[in-house]
């Protein structure tokens, strides 16, 4: 099947590109994650990279031209392909591909899902992005007149007022009243409106409505600075350790309109079934050793924190905080894992567990579970996580959904493996599966993000050794 | 004549017969029991009646001191108190009648006489027993003061309170007048006009004592021009009050020193009308102040069904609070949901010239509050509409909260103050902050374009300075 190339956006904040120069002719074959062009965007010179294996069918537009992000600039597909059809609409643009290429950068990861796909795959049916064309009206910078009153407000009074006003109008119509002070404080304090009780007239939103809402957990700070609770280990990645990436206008807008529909935390979910067997082949294996070296064992659930902190580490999109006003993408994996407590639970937090040994995951894990229970971590030791999971699979919940922590922006729910008849090379064979449920943040992770995270996840459990290359 | 009501009302002042129209309005049966003129102190000794003395003073120091600069030519000004009280009286009569006509243009029956409370919701007016089936609202208002503890009692001819100066047929040579609120500087201005010889005497640190302390400036800089004695920060020890004239001892800074007038008017603070009316048997407690005791979200006194509004229920003793106050239980009585009434925006207006009008808080009670604020200001001697009338006296002063821009107060001083501060209390009222009330274009030239100015200035963008 054909695939539509379309521009990307390959900058937080590019809007358009330009089409520099065609690194792949018509007629060529181009391999996924080949470059097919050099864009410019509003920022630098850029590769367009293929999404799909095939032929370039046809170079839509040529090089030099300017067409706005999302539009069709290309087709790939087998040799021979009809290609007029395929500009009429139909035909999924991203191929499942087996593997997101890691060079990808985070903001570009992002955009991907938003782009005109009209394809079936991949896309989250809980929410469908918005059109292109909406998004980049809404998107519009406010009217001159009143933008540029405004620029001239002073440093401190223009920032709030135009974030103010960009969440007066809504697309569709429906108009949240609220007198401009109770916007102002929204804007500054990063609330959301839309879910707010007014209680002025006709139920206009008035200061004394914001007095109890709270914005995002304020932990976001003390968040950063903790230290790592095991003294032993010096993580190896001496970079920053995260990056903010300011919203784009399509960010602002799916945010500002996926939170309308649901709440505070736009959430949508993705079920993936993973074939655990050769996992518990692993383990047993492991364990093996493990016992006769008189180590502790290790449990599903530290390989599935392992696997989960590599695939991060491929996907620094899943691996993020929703901060309001930008999205911070960390380069660390900080993993928390929910731990049921007599009357609660908590997130004791494996820090860099992309950089450890299952065997230091394993004996940590154990160690904060036990103290989880015992009440005696310190704060640090459960905030700060870039990423949680919560495993109910030993109490035989084979599939559940979790909620997401937030500034999270995703979270994993494991359930129990179970052993079930499936095909396997056209044979059917008995073997143990685990249901894995990933809740994503909306704003932060759209469906083909988080999709490709899974499917990154599901191989490196079906393959374990993935785990020590 | 019914002897039930689903509603009666104690005293047909601005809180009273506001409450009773809206009742009315409502769909509810309502009686206004009043023991004087309708309309209450606002309409016959208060508010109204001295405007229209203002509006003569008003005129008289126009003609006096502005005619010729004018181009008109007018000979020597002479005045006659005596007419313009005549004038004053009419218009009383006119606004009070008016009130008659509303109450019955909304069928609301006025019973004449003083209402005693009693158990059970019940008014007694006379011999009479009406009997109410929703509620009581207690609306019997203020009245003046003396200081009997020094000796100045209120003897209605050289120790006078507004009642008295309001009925005077002529102006007195010398008049002290005590206290310096809104009553006192408003009748300072008038007997000055009419040619008295004016002491204002303020115990507080300064006139207006309410009001921002640049506003009390402004004012004392105009009466000192006017030939007023004002004096802040002065107690009165002892008064010798002698058949045609009073003798004031006043101390100040430890020092000591007489003031001798024909006449002194008590200008300090209101007494309210809370005896004789049957409101302890019938349940309806004090605070410690001596106002009555109310649900402050409700205004339902301690006797169930029975409410308190206006200056009886508590300050400000402003008639226009009075009003909302009346409204607003009139509908919480008809079984609504009225939106809470904002206390902090009431405005607060004081009609000399120029007048003085407020709304929201002082720049020293913000300095109090320890909020971040931000001042903007504009004089009107660079406004060109209060420039073209002579009237560049005064200012706008708008207090800005830093972070959000909020108006945390605003003060107007202008020859038109008291019809300018209401676009700010609109503001106010919706939260606007001053970025909107610049947006909104103001009208050129007036007064009003200060008021943006001054929005500005708060912002740092002031135009026309």
């Amino acid at each position: 099947m054909a695939t539509k190339v379309v521009m990307e956006a390959l900058s937080p904040t590019m809007e358009e590109g330009r089409l520099v120069e065609w690194k792949k002719q018509e007629g060529e074959a181009v391999k996924q994650g080949e470059v097919l062009a050099e864009v410019e965007t509003d920022k630098a010179v850029m590769d367009l990279v293929a999404r799909a294996d095939g032929t370039m069918l046809k170079q839509v537009i040529a090089a030099g031209a300017t067409v706005p992000v999302g539009d069709l600039v290309a087709v790939i597909g087998a040799e021979g392909e009809d290609v007029s059809a395929l500009t009429g609409g139909g035909g999924g643009r991203q191929a499942e591909g087996k593997a997101e290429p890691a060079k990808a950068p985070p903001a570009k990861a992002d955009q991907q899902a938003v782009q005109p796909t009209a394809g079936t795959q991949n896309r989250p049916s809980s929410m469908p992005p918005a059109p292109p064309a909406e998004a980049a009206s809404e998107a519009a910078p406010p009217k001159p007149g009143y933008g540029g009153q405004q620029a001239a407000a002073g440093a401190t009074q223009a920032p709030a007022a135009q974030q103010a006003q960009q969440a007066q109008p809504h697309g569709d119509g429906g108009r949240v009243k609220a007198s401009p002070l109770a916007r102002k404080i929204a804007a500054e304090r990063g609330l959301d409106l839309s879910g707010v009780q007014g209680s002025g007239p006709a139920g206009r939103i008035v200061q004394r409505d914001l007095d109890n809402i709270q914005a995002r957990p304020a932990a976001a700070a003390a968040r950063t600075a903790a230290p790592s609770p095991v003294p032993a280990f010096q993580p190896q990645f001496q970079g920053e350790p995260f990056k903010d990436v300011p919203l784009s206008q399509m960010r602002k807008t799916i945010a500002k309109r996926l939170g309308q529909s649901i709440g505070p935390v736009p959430t949508f979910y993705l079920t993936i079934e993973v074939d655990m067997e050769r996992v518990a082949e692993a383990r047993e294996a492991v364990n093996a050793v493990a016992s006769a070296s008189g180590q502790g064992k290790v449990s599903f659930n530290d390989i599935v924190i392992k696997a989960t902190a590599l695939a991060l580490k491929q996907h620094p999109a899943c691996n993020a905080w929703w901060q309001d006003d930008h999205i911070r993408y960390w380069n660390e994996v900080h993993v928390s894992m929910a731990v049921a407590i007599e009357d609660g639970l908590i997130t004791p937090v494996i820090r860099h567990a992309d950089q450890k040994s299952l065997r230091q995951i394993s004996a940590e894990s154990k160690d904060l579970a036990e103290r989880a229970r015992a009440r005696r971590l310190a704060p640090e030791e459960f905030t700060g996580g870039t990423f949680s999971i919560s495993n109910l699979g030993m109490l035989d919940i084979e599939e559940f959904t979790a909620i997401i922590n937030p500034p999270e922006a995703a979270i994993l729910a494991i359930g129990r493996m179970v052993e079930k008849p499936v095909v396997v090379d056209g044979v059917i064979d008995s073997r143990r599966r685990m249901r894995v449920t990933m809740s994503c943040d909306h704003r932060v992770i759209d469906g083909a993000t988080g999709a490709q995270f899974l499917k990154t996840l599901k191989t490196m459990l079906e393959n374990p050794l993935a785990l020590v290359w | 004549m019914a002897n039930s009501f689903d509603v009666i009302v104690l005293g047909g002042g601005p809180a009273g017969y506001v409450c009773a129209i809206r009742a009315a309005q409502l769909g509810l049966s309502t009686a206004v029991v009043e023991r004087d003129k309708l309309g209450g102190v606002c309409v016959n000794i208060g508010c109204i009646p001295t405007k229209a003395l203002l509006h003569s003073a008003y005129a008289i120091n126009l003609l006096k001191h502005d005619a010729k600069d004018l181009g008109i030519e007018i000979g020597e000004v002479k005045t006659d108190y005596n007419a313009a009280m005549k004038r004053s009286r009419r218009v009383s009569e006119q606004n009070s009648k008016g009130v008659g006509f509303l109450m019955k243009k909304h069928k609301v029956q006025v019973i004449a006489g003083t209402g005693v409370l009693q158990a059970g919701r019940k008014v007694k007016v006379g011999n009479d027993v009406y009997e109410a089936k929703k509620a009581v609202v207690i609306a019997t208002g203020s009245r003046v003061k003396g200081i009997p503890q020094i000796g100045l009692e209120i003897n209605k001819t050289t120790v006078i309170s507004s009642d008295e100066a309001l009925f005077l047929e002529q102006a007195p040579k010398s008049i002290a007048i005590i206290g310096a609120g809104a009553v006192g500087c408003e009748f300072a201005d008038v007997f000055n006009a009419f040619g008295s010889k004016v002491t204002l005497i303020e115990a507080l640190p300064r006139i207006l004592p309410l009001e921002d302390a640049e506003s009390s400036d402004v004012i004392v800089k105009s009466y000192k021009k006017r030939g007023i004695d004002v004096m802040a920060g002065v107690k009165v020890t002892k008064a010798d009050v002698a058949k045609d004239k009073v003798t004031l001892t006043l101390e100040t800074g430890g020092k000591s020193q007489t003031v001798e007038a024909e006449k002194v008017l008590m200008a300090a603070g209101r007494a309210v009308n809370t005896e004789n009316m049957g409101f302890k048997e019938a349940g309806v407690e004090l605070t410690d102040r001596g106002f009555v005791k109310v649900n402050p979200q409700t205004l339902e006194t301690t006797a169930k069904g029975v409410y308190c509004i206006g200056d009886v229920a508590g300050p400000p003793m402003l008639a226009h609070k009075g009003s909302r106050e009346g409204t607003y239980v009139a509908e919480l009585i008809a079984g609504h949901h009225p939106p809470a009434i904002k206390y902090d925006n009431v405005p607060s207006i004081t009609y000399c010239h120029p007048e003085v009008a407020s709304i929201g808080l002082t720049e020293d009670q913000c300095k109090e509050k320890k909020l971040d604020y931000q001042v903007g200001r504009f004089p009107f001697s660079a406004n060109g509409r209060a420039r073209a009338s002579n009237e560049t006296d005064g200012f706008v002063k708008i207090i800005r909260g830093k972070q959000y821009g909020e108006i945390l107060g605003a003060h107007i001083v202008a020859s038109h103050a008291s019809e300018m501060i209401h676009e700010l209390a609109v503001a106010r009222e919706n939260e606007f902050t001053v970025e909107e009330v610049d947006l909104a274009i103001h009208g050129h030239p007036t007064l009003s374009e200060a008021i943006a100015e001054a929005a500005l200035d708060s912002m740092g963008r002031v135009m026309h300075i």
